[in-house]
């Protein structure tokens, strides 16, 4: 797929700090683009380069093969982390001044906005006040807010920080539905199960380095290391492990199961799934048989703590 | 519609909606006209008479001191001074002057004692001081065989016309005129600098502490953000001040109708006095025609000059200061520095101007663009040359540009900056950014 948002080389500093170091990245068209990282890499660093809020110290940023410039803001929609609205002001005239300075016309953001009011049902809140109201309902304001100028790429820094479970995935689905519109997501979050469920592409930023990117399949095959988790009821498992422990890598391990089976994790090394499965056929049945996939938990504690 | 001209209204029209500036506008010019009507009245009610005893032995002096409104004077010379001294501290009297019979009149100098609970005030102590010289110098003129009658007879008390060399008239007190114009001008501009500026700061730090600003600053740049802001609450004062004005009008002619404090129309006690009264006359005509030749356009274009270029130079500032912080507490270190040169302005404009409007000290302050604003407008209607303005509005909006870049850089970054107080090292690290 053809990248809609290259970041070629980008150089941050701050004062003699190193925000970001020579970083590269290419997010592919119509992709939810996962930026993980532990606080203090880099993200929001390069949130801000790609939201020109700041400006990298070399390196260029492409949207559209174009290079980055003031007229393409109206193509992006941010929510940052750190998010507030204008306490005083009210909730239809605070986002239709919001979206102006996007650039795009009134009308044009009252039509949206009234969109995206039905459909979240809060169109009575229009002319109430955002200290009128609860956290979680300003937060969804925050979002018509970010998805109202119709924007090709948008950007959330932790976006479900602060929703309760029923709003998070109310917003869930509205970003999964912008996807399948054609919008382009950077996601940046610590929240991994949302990246295994809603990402196709994910970088991994570390110290201000980008230690790893890709699809999220090829980076889970990268670190797959073709082990399987088995369960027999075998008629003696302990001749079972010693004749395993020939040829394969075992460990105990432990699984959800029904059964009191013998559970074991056998490492392949250059072997085939079927061969393995041919060597215990014998000794009993076979209950549970099925390849040990790297979480992406598990891919960025073990990137992080190895660097 | 432009970006700025939408950040302009937004913020024009927060400022006016918000409840503190609408009480603001229409309450404080009801609280100036009352505290003005309050002080008239204070000072147009009489004030205690105060008893005064004389005990003179010399029965030379008690005879000079003549009642008045304030004073009342009473020959104690009979009474011991003992019994006197007792009577002050239980205030039968304000106080007692003591005056001893000497017999050279040099002796008097140091010999006369004042007694009394309270300090007096330094205008009697004048009064009764000169009361008593007055007294001694005729006597002693007497003495000399000098007539004190025929020397009074023959004093003459010169006025002078003051004529300008273009041929005007001029009357004395036109200084004051002048003066009290550009005071005006330039007192407002510092109070305009000092109350919307704080505006401007505040509104940077509600920003600030609401986190909207980053969202603000994705789709715009911060420099159109302050500049907005700027002109915005400029627009919002600039209605407040005119409101105050016809306010203002409004209320001190309902106040005069009231309170029949008529000062225009001639009273009897005027009229009594004819000839002065028409001296008078003559004066308040020449003053107002002094005001009226006043360069009234022109100085009304520079105060607009002026005040856009100071106003601005130091409102980038405290836009910047409200950036570097998180709350208004953190001001306190920023503040001083933008506020001790406006009032080094002001107190320049009163005691230097006044005396000397084209000495070096008021010249050199109305180059300066941190005090020009004020001090120039105060020397201007003392007439100064064009190419000093000139130059001086040069240097105020050379530097007003050059503030309002390095506010720029403060404000870009100091608007995404948390959590820790900064310092002034800080703040020129972030210029480098």
């Amino acid at each position: 797929m053809k990248p809609i948002l290259q970041v070629n080389n980008v150089v941050k500093k701050y004062g003699d700090k190193t925000a970001l170091n020579n970083i590269s990245l290419d997010i592919p068209q119509g992709s939810v683009f996962g930026l993980l990282g532990p606080n203090g890499a880099g993200k929001t660093s390069l949130i801000r380069i790609i939201n020109q809020i700041t400006f990298p110290d070399s390196g260029e940023i492409l949207l559209d093969g174009e290079k980055l410039s003031p007229h393409h803001v109206k193509h992006i929609g941010y929510m940052p982390e750190e998010r507030g609205l204008y306490k005083s002001m009210k909730v239809g005239e605070q986002a239709l001044y919001l979206a102006q300075l996007k650039g795009i016309s009134k009308d044009e953001a009252k039509k949206q906005l009234k969109y995206w009011f039905d459909k979240l049902e809060i169109g009575d809140w229009w002319n109430k006040k955002i200290q009128e109201l609860s956290k979680g309902m300003a937060q969804k304001i925050q979002f018509v807010v970010t998805v109202l100028h119709q924007p090709k790429l948008l950007i959330f820094d932790e976006p479900f920080s602060g929703f309760d479970p029923v709003n998070a995935n109310i917003i869930k689905d509205e970003i999964l539905e912008l996807k399948q519109k054609g919008s382009t997501i950077i996601f940046s979050t610590h929240r991994m199960e949302s990246v295994e469920e809603m990402c196709d592409e994910i970088a991994l930023i570390h110290k201000s380095d980008k230690l790893l990117d890709g699809s999220l399949v090829d980076i889970k095959k990268q670190f797959r290391s073709n082990t399987f988790d088995l369960g027999i009821n075998a008629l003696n498992p302990n001749q079972l492990k010693d004749f395993l422990k020939a040829k394969y890598q075992i460990e105990d391990t432990f699984f959800k199961s029904l059964d009191n089976e013998l559970k074991l994790s056998v490492k392949l090394n250059d072997r085939s799934a079927n061969e393995l499965l041919n060597d215990v056929l014998p000794f009993g049945q076979v209950t549970h048989f099925s390849e040990k996939i790297p979480s992406i938990n598990d891919i960025f504690i073990q990137t992080v703590t190895n660097n | 519609m432009g970006v700025l001209s939408l950040i302009i209204k937004r913020e024009f029209i927060s400022k006016v909606r918000n409840k503190s500036f609408i009480v603001m506008t229409f309450v404080s010019p009801i609280i100036f006209v009352a505290v003005a009507a309050l002080i008239g009245y204070l000072s147009s009610m009489k004030t205690e008479v105060k008893h005064i005893g004389i005990h003179d032995e010399s029965g030379m002096f008690v005879n000079e001191f003549k009642n008045s409104e304030s004073y009342k004077y009473h020959d104690v010379s009979k009474i011991d001074p003992k019994l006197l001294k007792d009577s002050v501290s239980q205030a039968n009297y304000e106080g007692v002057l003591f005056i001893p019979k000497k017999d050279n009149l040099k002796d008097y100098e140091k010999a006369i004692e004042y007694v009394s609970e309270d300090s007096p005030s330094l205008g009697f102590i004048a009064d009764t001081e000169s009361k008593l010289s007055e007294k001694l110098l005729r006597k002693n003129l007497n003495n000399q065989g000098i007539d004190t009658v025929l020397l009074d007879k023959s004093q003459i008390d010169v006025t002078m016309h003051l004529t300008k060399a273009s041929g005007e008239e001029t009357v004395k007190g036109v200084n004051e005129i002048k003066i009290g114009v550009g005071a005006i001008f330039g007192y407002l501009i510092m109070m305009f600098i000092i109350i919307y500026g704080n505006m401007v700061m505040r509104s940077v730090i509600e920003e600030k502490t609401s986190r909207i600003i980053e969202i603000i600053i994705s789709s715009i740049k911060p420099i159109q953000l302050m500049m907005g802001k700027i002109i915005g609450t400029t627009l919002a004062g600039i209605l407040q001040f005119v409101i105050w004005a016809i306010v203002g009008v409004i209320l001190l002619v309902v106040a005069n109708l009231l309170l029949g404090l008529n000062t225009s129309s001639p009273t009897t006690e005027m009229i009594s006095k004819a000839p002065e009264y028409n001296q008078l006359l003559s004066n308040v005509t020449i003053i107002f025609m002094e005001i009226k030749k006043l360069p009234l356009l022109s100085m009304a274009v520079y105060f607009l000059i002026y005040f856009i270029g100071g106003y601005f130079l130091y409102s980038s500032l405290y836009a910047a200061i409200g950036a570097a912080v998180d709350n208004e507490t953190d001001t306190q270190q920023f503040m001083f520095p933008v506020i001790m040169p406006l009032m080094l302005g002001v107190y320049i404009g009163f005691f230097t101007v006044m005396n000397e409007p084209h000495g070096t000290v008021a010249t050199i302050f109305s180059m300066i663009p941190f005090t020009s604003p004020i001090v120039m407008l105060m020397r201007i209607p003392f007439g100064v040359p064009f190419y000093e303005i000139a130059l001086s509005i040069a240097l105020l909006f050379a530097t007003f540009i050059a503030i309002v870049w390095v506010a720029a850089k403060i404000y870009r970054v100091g608007i995404l900056m948390y959590g820790k107080k900064p310092t002034w090292k800080e703040l020129i690290k972030w210029l480098k950014y």
